[in-house]
């Protein structure tokens, strides 16, 4: 897993609630048995007509929207377990999901992968979609190690909530799986016990 | 102390906890399928690692296999390749694999409990959301993601934070033609797809003390649907009697000794639930969605909620969810044409589901224009179908009755609504495009999809069970 580091980007808004792993990325290209690759297909149903020409109105195909923070509805991330779905956005060039809320399997899976969910408040979700409104080229300052994340222009900051594991994990590039390889000696006198 | 179902399980499956980590979590059965796994194999290969547990691990094919001619090689390439690198990963790493063609093949969360895999007081996981479908047993049972399958095979363990925990009351006997997916539906609509995120869900009361396992498998699977990590049901005689004498229950003495901790599961008189909600049986009827979530939900009779009736912020997804079903404010669903009626999925696809169906559909015929797909959630359920002669039912009102799969709950494989078309169906998601692009779903019943497959049309299927 590669380190987390502080991050200034635009964003790409997507003004809209309990976004389904189903939209983040459709079944039928969950095909794949390699983790990259998902990018292409990030948003599928929304970004591309039935005969694969570019939907003109969607966030993603706006050539005045780009960077590397993408800031949704409440409950993003719904659904299916998939975790093609943060390896999507991901492969999109996305390092942070913002949103007001977000499903749990989601929020495990982006962790596990380097990707930063960051919950902020209603108010300041809907600043920041305000913000972007007004100038598509809106900056956010996200500092994991202070968490907090600033839009420039307006010097709103908000702080957020990470699990203090799960951040040194990410500012360390450490996985799970490191971890508790560590303690194998205590999984295997758990089994003794049962 | 006293202690909730949930916290007595979960305390005798820590193997460590550590103030400002996630407890680390013994988990007893992993349960695998072709399109969670080949990338989390590929994780243990770079990492030279074994699978810690392969016994404790079990695997079969269902996202991503054709539902007709199962035995004939899959037509299209990139779904051949990911059932084979399963078989494949599967016999490297020795792990048994109940594919294609085998008696045991079916849906994850249908084999598992039908083979007596699933059982009180386990931790089980799967990389599938609706694994949820086995706290029916008395389990904690939950979806995790590729990462986390290949910290199970690595570690036969998860780093997890203790979940917080919310009891679901339905006191009360449910009304003729009222089933377990319409408590559900119901439940959802009550408290939304959001409703019970970062809990786990305790059900209770007499209505879901009176449902047999089948029905408590449909509640506990869509848990997912309100954003929970999983939901579970405390153990009781039916759960005892559905084990006995399966495949892989325990049995003698071994069974005697089960039994005995078995019975010690459920939450003590006074255990504390972080939040309680109560339903009441007697107010709920045969529910369908209209809407793009499982939240969106309403009675069969009830006329689709407006726009601006929603709070304000919302208002602007709901309408884009209107919009995508092609459904208007204030509208009623009664007497809506329906193009394809899909019964099927871990939600309901289990023998007496197909059992409800038959008795319903007996010497009735479907409607001409609609296309009627019903998909066995295993071999084993298939096979039962036809030893009760279902199958010659099915056939009669001109339904097809395929081979076992998740099909066109996903669309992954070739079973996809058409853009456009209505599919009432049993399955436990209606998201944009879930069932085919620019499909649109109506969760029902398998009772209410019965109905709509005869009428052609949106039915309260009461009036037709009252007319019987």
């Amino acid at each position: 897993m590669k380190k987390f580091e502080r991050l200034l980007s635009a964003i790409v808004p997507l003004n809209i609630e309990n976004i389904d792993t189903d939209q983040i990325i459709p079944a039928r290209f969950l095909k794949a048995t390699t983790r990259e690759g998902f990018g292409e297909n990030l948003f599928r149903d929304w970004r591309y007509n039935g005969d694969n020409t570019p939907k003109p109105d969607f966030v993603l195909n706006d050539p005045t929207y780009n960077g590397r923070v993408l800031v949704a509805g409440k409950n993003f991330g719904c659904g299916s377990s998939r975790e093609h779905a943060a390896w999507a956005i991901q492969d999109a060039g996305f390092d942070v999901v913002i949103s007001s809320f977000f499903a749990d399997i989601f929020k495990g899976n982006a962790l596990n992968n380097g990707l930063l969910p960051i919950q902020v408040s209603d108010e300041f979700l809907a600043e920041i979609f305000t913000a972007v409104s007004k100038d598509h080229n809106t900056q956010l300052d996200v500092d994991l190690e202070s968490q907090t994340v600033t839009i420039q222009a307006t010097g709103e900051e908000a702080d957020f909530e990470i699990n203090a594991y799960k951040k040194s994990c990410l500012i360390n590039g450490y996985d799970d799986i490191d971890f508790i390889l560590a303690q194998k000696d205590l999984i295997e006198e758990f089994e003794q016990t049962r | 102390m006293s202690k909730t179902l949930v916290e007595k399980i979960w305390d005798a499956h820590v193997v460590k906890s550590e103030a400002g980590f996630p407890d680390i979590l013994y988990i007893d059965t992993h349960l695998i399928h072709e399109v969670t796994s080949p990338q989390a194999f590929d994780g243990l290969r770079k990492r030279g690692l074994p699978v810690l547990r392969p016994k404790q691990t079990v695997a079969t094919a269902d996202h991503n296999v054709p539902t007709i001619n199962q035995l004939q090689p899959i037509k299209e390439e990139l779904s051949r390749y990911q059932v084979d690198m399963l078989t494949k990963n599967c016999a490297e790493f020795g792990i048994e694999l109940y594919g294609l063609g085998h008696p045991f093949q079916g849906i994850v969360h249908v084999i598992g409990p039908e083979l007596g895999i699933t059982l009180p007081g386990k931790t089980m996981v799967c990389g599938d959301s609706h694994t949820s479908t086995h706290g029916a047993f008395g389990a904690i049972a939950f979806g995790i993601g590729t990462s986390q399958v290949e910290q199970v095979f690595a570690t036969q363990c998860l780093l997890q934070q203790k979940p917080k925990t919310m009891k679901i009351e339905v006191n009360g006997t449910l009304g003729k033609g009222v089933t377990a997916k319409d408590i559900i539906l119901y439940i959802l609509s009550k408290i939304s797809a959001a409703g019970g995120t970062g809990y786990f869900i305790e059900y209770a009361g007499s209505a879901i003390e009176a449902l047999s396992m089948e029905a408590r498998m449909t509640i506990c699977n869509m848990s997912i649907e309100m954003g929970a990590r999983g939901g579970l049901i405390a153990p009781d005689q039916t759960t005892f009697d559905y084990i006995k004498g399966r495949e892989f229950a325990p049995a003698g003495a071994e069974w005697d000794k089960a039994l005995a901790y078995w019975k010690t599961l459920y939450s003590d008189a006074d255990a504390k639930f972080d939040s309680v909600l109560s339903f009441d049986a007697e107010d709920i009827g045969p529910m369908i969605t209209y809407g793009t979530n499982p939240g969106m939900g309403m009675g069969i009779k009830e006329n689709i909620p407006s726009t601006s009736s929603q709070p304000d912020k919302e208002q602007l997804s709901y309408q884009k969810a209107l919009n995508y079903m092609g459904f208007d404010d204030d509208s009623s669903l009664i007497g809506k044409p329906v193009d394809y009626v899909f019964i099927g999925s871990c939600t309901n696809s289990r023998i007496e589901d197909l059992r409800e169906v038959a008795e319903f559909v007996k010497h009735k015929q479907k409607a001409p224009s609609v296309t009627v797909w019903i998909v066995p959630g295993s071999k084993q359920v298939e096979q039962q179908a036809i030893n009760e002669g279902l199958d010659k039912i099915f056939e009669e009102a001109g339904f097809q009755l395929r081979e076992p799969g998740c099909s066109a709950c996903l669309g992954m494989n070739e079973d996809k609504i058409p853009a456009g078309k209505y599919c009432v169906s049993t399955s436990n998601r209606n998201f944009e495009g879930r069932q085919g692009p620019d499909a649109r779903t109506l969760l029902v019943s398998p009772l209410t999809a019965a109905a709509a497959a005869i009428t052609g049309k949106i039915t309260d299927v009461r009036e037709m069970l009252a007319e019987a």
